[in-house]
């Protein structure tokens, strides 16, 4: 007996092969030489209904059911082949396998498959408190969302919001809005710390969900998760997902032959575009926004716009200038190079603010940063390689500045800075001077 | 003089430039010879570029403008973000590879195809192991589909928000993929294909992505895909192998596609519960929102291309598409739904994949608002604003396949708005 056969038989997996195929199949084009393939695997089922008519009931009815399918794909095929002519076919399912592929062995296995099911299967043994939490959260968690897991900038918020998801603004935390707390296990176990994924044990996994529960009072402060206790454990918001209705509460009645004439009496413009955006050349976007007020603005009926507004002068262009081409003075060179480290600098400006009243954010504030000694900016928490840099008394010189920004990771290595790095020498420098025009 | 004339007259003028004006209608007559016509020009005498001077081409320099572009304050960091396809500027249906939207939750990875492996495992006879050698010796076909995802448009569930189809509609990519057919692996493996069972994909890189499919849409059409365009797929878009699942939110195809698991239940990962979830006005959140609804935008014009050439002729051009099958009719309307007249299709496009439309018309020079409405061969009509927030309130954060309205003054220009 074929390999296909031995997946094709037994009742359940069997089943839903055949139902696979017809899934598969249905809606597809297909050609006669497919209908003559499906035609012989419809032998093989009758063949396989006479030998199963000696078996259980519960035998009979799915290989009823999987003979009843096929015809139907039959049917369906049919139907497809006489309107088509020349039709792309789909790739080949082999009776037997490829024998592609080799076995995977246990240790890959227990290497990659570390994914967490709601109902606790997957989770290592191991065990974290509040307290451990706490310590490993502001070590490795804090920098974007918040000593009390209330989040900085835009990164997520993990606490609160609870009784806030039927409000305007619904605040969606680990709290007030996931279902299962497996998700909170797995998704700290195998995507954070956002730039070191992976490097958590599974005790400190357990402490850091341990404390994400107390920031949000779900646990007290001795509280203790462990996989003996975690599948006891219950969401809050666990009874608060429905699955997908659009089919019942939408298709059903927007698959409608819909209005072409005649269809509203008026309309008016409601609202105009918040922000009008600027797409300069250098790449990106900036949004600005939009002044204009929908004053002014036609309604429309059947007849067209119920009047139409003057054009707005166009501003005369100004007179032609020759274009002046002069040396460029050293003074207009660094000029230029600062602009340039302004533009640069977007891709620091996420998490390092500079200027008046620069805060501390996911990264230091940089005002002052050339020549200042490397991990000093009060209130900031910096990784353990800084803190040893500041013991060090290391300053940030144009040099080293110039090696961070190039690779951070390898300069600094150990950095919870998630930036990969500026690989241009010109963008490095251009940075440096832009940043040296902010004094402390 | 009325206000009407002048616009279509000055709009005229500003069109003709180099040229003396002529009527406003009827073709225009030259009053003094185009010098680029008749000056000999440098690129008609001097020499152009050698064969060897561009091993791989990019778009020429005057189309520079042509990019992917992100919105700084959306995210928190870009490397955790979005970008935004060009779909103002682009024609036909396939995507460039080099302009697609990317989105990434750690970065794009460089990941070699020698390093490459592809896991299989859970409840399957034979745990397997795929090296991406292994991947190009199995059957493999062809399709082209669409990828858009899920907040696609989301921010316009506030009002209009940003004023660019970039920026409303630009979270989507369309392109003709190589790869093997789902099913054809999960035989290998001799997987337990009950259609109560799930399939868990997972992505290699330090987010690794990891979403739960179920047994039916994995043994319908989803791909492993290892091409796009006739290429290579893009790092960006999971060089070397990344799953392709037709017509269904934009998450789910897995890039960098490391593991394949077969589960007797969801893992309601991060991405499938916190996330890629809508709450509704009662504050209950709907899951497994898979499919992407049909839905339909005009690209030109639109606030990144407005009309330049004044009255008359001009092409009103746009993208339609269906998670459900195959686009069937798209009609426009240029009075912000009162009246609608059904565009013609460029060419009829595949199941779960982008068809272009047309509206081949004529410009008086008034304003318009510009709308599109997209159905699909289920019969299904893309709804309005106001419908969607009839079912859903204002709450929600993805799958908004609303009509669309754009203003276009009578200078041609046009904005993102919202109707009555």
């Amino acid at each position: 007996m074929s390999k296909f056969l031995n997946i094709f038989l037994p009742a359940a997996s069997g089943t839903a092969l055949a139902l696979g195929l017809a899934f598969g199949l249905a809606g597809r084009d297909y050609n006669k030489s497919t209908i003559e393939s499906l035609e012989i695997q419809l032998d093989q089922a009758n063949a396989r209904t006479s030998a199963a008519q000696n078996t259980s009931d519960a035998q009979n009815e799915v290989v009823q059911a999987l003979q009843d399918r096929l015809t139907t794909v039959e049917a369906n095929l049919a139907a497809a082949a006489s309107q088509i002519g020349s039709v792309a076919e789909p790739a080949p399912l082999k009776a037997d396998t490829y024998q592609i592929g080799r076995l995977a062995l246990s240790e890959e296995i227990a290497a990659w498959d570390v994914d967490v099911l709601p109902d606790g299967r997957g989770l290592p043994v191991g065990s974290g408190d509040v307290f451990t939490g706490e310590e490993v959260f502001a070590d490795q968690c804090a920098a974007c969302h918040g000593d009390f897991a209330e989040g900085v900038d835009n990164w997520p918020v993990l606490a609160g919001g609870f009784d806030t998801l039927a409000d305007e603004d619904p605040i969606k935390t680990v709290g007030s809005y996931w279902p299962h707390l497996s998700t909170v296990w797995d998704y700290i176990n195998r995507s954070m710390p956002f730039g070191a994924a992976g490097t958590l044990t599974a005790d400190e996994t357990y402490a850091i969900v341990a404390y994400i529960l107390y920031s949000n009072d779900m646990v007290d402060d001795d509280f203790v998760l462990s996989q003996e206790n975690f599948a006891d454990f219950e969401m809050h918001n666990k009874d608060g997902f429905v699955l997908d209705d659009r089919a019942e509460t939408e298709y059903a009645a927007w698959r409608t032959e819909p209005c072409m004439k005649n269809c509203k009496e008026e309309v008016e413009v409601t609202m105009r575009s918040v922000f009008l955006v600027e797409t300069p050349p250098e790449g990106g976007s900036n949004s600005v926004m939009n002044s204009a007020t929908i004053d002014g603005l036609p309604s429309f009926s059947a007849t067209g716009p119920a009047f139409i507004p003057a054009a707005t002068v166009a501003p005369k262009a100004p007179a032609a200038t020759k274009a002046i081409v002069e040396e460029v003075s050293a003074e207009d060179q660094e000029a230029q190079l600062i602009d340039d480290g302004k533009k640069v600098f977007k891709k620091c400006r996420a998490c390092h603010e500079v200027g008046e009243g620069a805060k501390n954010g996911s990264g230091p504030h940089l005002n002052g940063i050339v020549g200042r000694t490397m991990g000093s900016v009060d209130g900031f928490k910096y990784s353990k390689v800084f803190a040893a840099a500041l013991d060090d008394g290391l300053v940030w010189d144009d040099e080293a500045l110039a090696s961070f920004l190039e690779k951070p990771k390898s300069y600094m290595k150990g950095t919870k800075m998630a930036f990969s790095g500026l690989k241009k020498a010109s963008d490095q420098q251009a940075v440096i001077e832009y940043l040296r025009t902010f004094g402390e | 003089m009325d206000e009407m004339s002048k616009t279509s007259r000055r709009a005229f003028l500003r069109g003709s430039a180099a040229v003396a004006a002529g009527t406003a209608a009827g073709t225009v007559s030259a009053q003094t010879p185009d010098p680029a016509i008749t000056e000999l020009q440098d690129w008609a005498s001097y020499l152009g570029a050698g064969v060897d001077e561009t091993p791989y081409g990019l778009p020429i320099s005057f189309e520079s403008d042509v990019i992917r572009r992100n919105v700084e304050w959306l995210t928190a960091s870009p490397i955790s973000s979005i970008n935004f396809t060009p779909i103002h500027a682009l024609e036909g249906t396939i995507t460039p590879q080099g302009c697609a939207f990317e989105r990434h939750h750690s970065g794009a990875i460089e990941l070699h195809k020698d390093d490459y492996r592809l896991m299989i495992n859970g409840l399957v006879e034979r745990p397997l192991v795929f090296t991406y050698e292994d991947l190009e010796r199995l059957p493999r076909e062809n399709h082209v589909y669409f990828c858009e995802c899920a907040a696609n448009t989301g921010m316009e569930w506030a009002g209009a928000q940003l004023n660019g189809v970039q920026f409303t509609h630009g979270m989507i990519h369309n392109m003709e993929y190589t790869g093997v057919p789902l099913r054809t692996l999960l035989k290998e493996a001799g997987a337990d294909i009950s259609l109560d069972k799930w399939v868990y994909v997972e992505g290699a890189d330090a987010s690794s992505n990891g979403r739960s499919i179920p047994m039916e849409k994995a043994l319908d059409d989803v791909l492993v895909a290892f091409k796009a365009n006739g290429e290579a797929l893009r790092m960006e878009h999971g060089y070397p192998v990344r799953l392709v699942v037709p017509g269904w939110e934009g998450n789910l195809w897995v890039k960098w596609l490391r593991r394949i698991e077969i589960t007797d239940r969801a893992v309601e990962s991060r991405e499938e519960t916190s996330k890629y979830t809508d709450v509704y006005e009662d504050g209950v959140a709907r899951k497994w929102t898979w499919v992407m609804d049909a839905k339909s935008v005009i690209t030109s014009p639109s606030p990144q291309m407005p009309i330049t050439h004044g009255a008359g002729p001009m092409v009103i051009s746009g993208l339609a598409w269906s998670g459900h099958g195959q686009i069937t009719r798209v009609d426009v309307s240029k009075d912000g739904g009162i009246t609608w007249e059904t565009a013609r299709l460029g060419k009829q496009g595949d199941t779960k994949a982008l068809t272009r439309f047309y509206l081949d018309t004529e410009w008086d020079g008034a304003p318009m608002l510009l709308q599109a409405r997209a159905m699909d061969d289920t019969g299904y009509v893309q709804p309005t604003k106001e419908q969607l927030r009839e079912q859903r309130g204002e709450n929600a954060v993805y799958h908004n396949n609303c009509i669309q309205t754009w203003y276009v003054d009578v200078e041609g220009k046009a904005e993102n708005v919202e109707v009555s």
